[in-house]
């Protein structure tokens, strides 16, 4: 990192006004494709975060696999999933939001408290990394091989279970005279499933 | 620069998580809470590589195995949450009760 003191501490500054504010959003913002875009804003600006802490490989990754893919992902789960409806009020809603507020400042209060007061053992940085990337790859290729491939094998376990999870069950029976009904032409082809028991 | 900073700055997205996570009704905040707290665990692990193991940045290997389960993660939740929904038309948190007795 070749920037002056100034300019990082700056940096760091509007950086973290942004993740703060925009993770409030995330969580307080009534409407959830605001939500779903601040969060996109969030990992962005933790990218930037990443950026002063010498980290140019992991800020990239960051970038391209939480902007790129989850929030992406998020987003065409809140298209799929977009019902506007009003939740019924339930009795205690007002009084769990208020302790699980005091709850998570306390706890914020806590960490800041704890991790002021400790002696952290910072080594001054005697000597430069050539590349960050060099080294990662070393890591990955010699004392972490086995963790990397298990990463691969868990990637597609995911995968294929995604889709055996999210996939539809039911194919449209064909219609045998071949004229589609111009009311369902732009429907989902998909019959209605049973609703479990229990449902309100 | 120093390190509390950082620190800091994860404790308090970690914490906005923890408070998403309990008080959303939708199940997709409940998954974009959870990407909060995971990213707060990252900043984590990146400042205490680049403060304390400059020279040999373990943390960063680490995080990159954060991200790429964080990615698992994500998928296999919203295909859940995409699932309940076919079946039970809602994403209310409070209404899902399938495992509750």
């Amino acid at each position: 990192m070749n920037l002056s003191d100034g300019v990082q501490v700056v940096s760091l500054v509007i950086l973290s006004a942004m993740v703060v504010a925009a993770a409030l959003g995330v969580v307080l913002l009534p409407n959830i494709v605001y939500s779903a875009f601040l969060l996109g804003g969030v990992f962005i600006s933790i990218s930037g975060l990443y950026v002063l802490l010498n980290a140019d490989f992991v800020a990239a990754a960051q970038i391209l696999i939480y902007v790129g893919a989850v929030n992406v992902l998020i987003l065409f789960a809140i298209m799929l999933v977009n019902k506007r409806q009003a939740y019924p009020e339930f009795k205690l809603s007002g009084l769990r939001n208020t302790v699980t507020a005091l709850v998570c400042f306390a706890l914020f209060s806590l960490l800041t408290v704890t991790l002021t007061s400790t002696n952290w053992l910072i080594q001054p940085a005697t000597f430069k990394l050539t590349s960050t990337l060099v080294t990662i790859a070393k890591h990955f290729f010699y004392d972490y091989l086995l963790p990397f491939e298990l990463a691969s094998v868990l990637l597609l376990v995911a995968l294929i279970g995604a889709i055996v999870l999210a996939r539809r069950e039911f194919i449209p029976d064909l219609k045998t005279d071949g004229i589609v009904d111009p009311d369902d032409s732009l429907s989902l082809l998909e019959k209605p499933r049973e609703q479990l028991v229990g449902t309100k | 620069m120093s390190l509390e900073p950082f620190l800091i700055i994860a404790a308090a997205l970690f914490c906005i998580g923890i408070y998403g996570l309990i008080t959303s009704r939708n199940a997709v905040r409940v998954l974009m809470s959870i990407e909060l707290m995971l990213n707060a665990v990252n900043i984590n692990l990146l400042a205490f590589s680049n403060f304390l193991d400059s020279g040999n940045i373990r943390g960063q290997v680490f995080a990159t195995f954060v991200i790429a389960i964080a990615a698992a993660e994500a998928a296999v939740g919203l295909a859940i949450v995409l699932s309940i929904y076919r079946s039970r038309d809602t994403v209310d948190m409070e209404q899902f009760n399938l495992l509750r007795w």
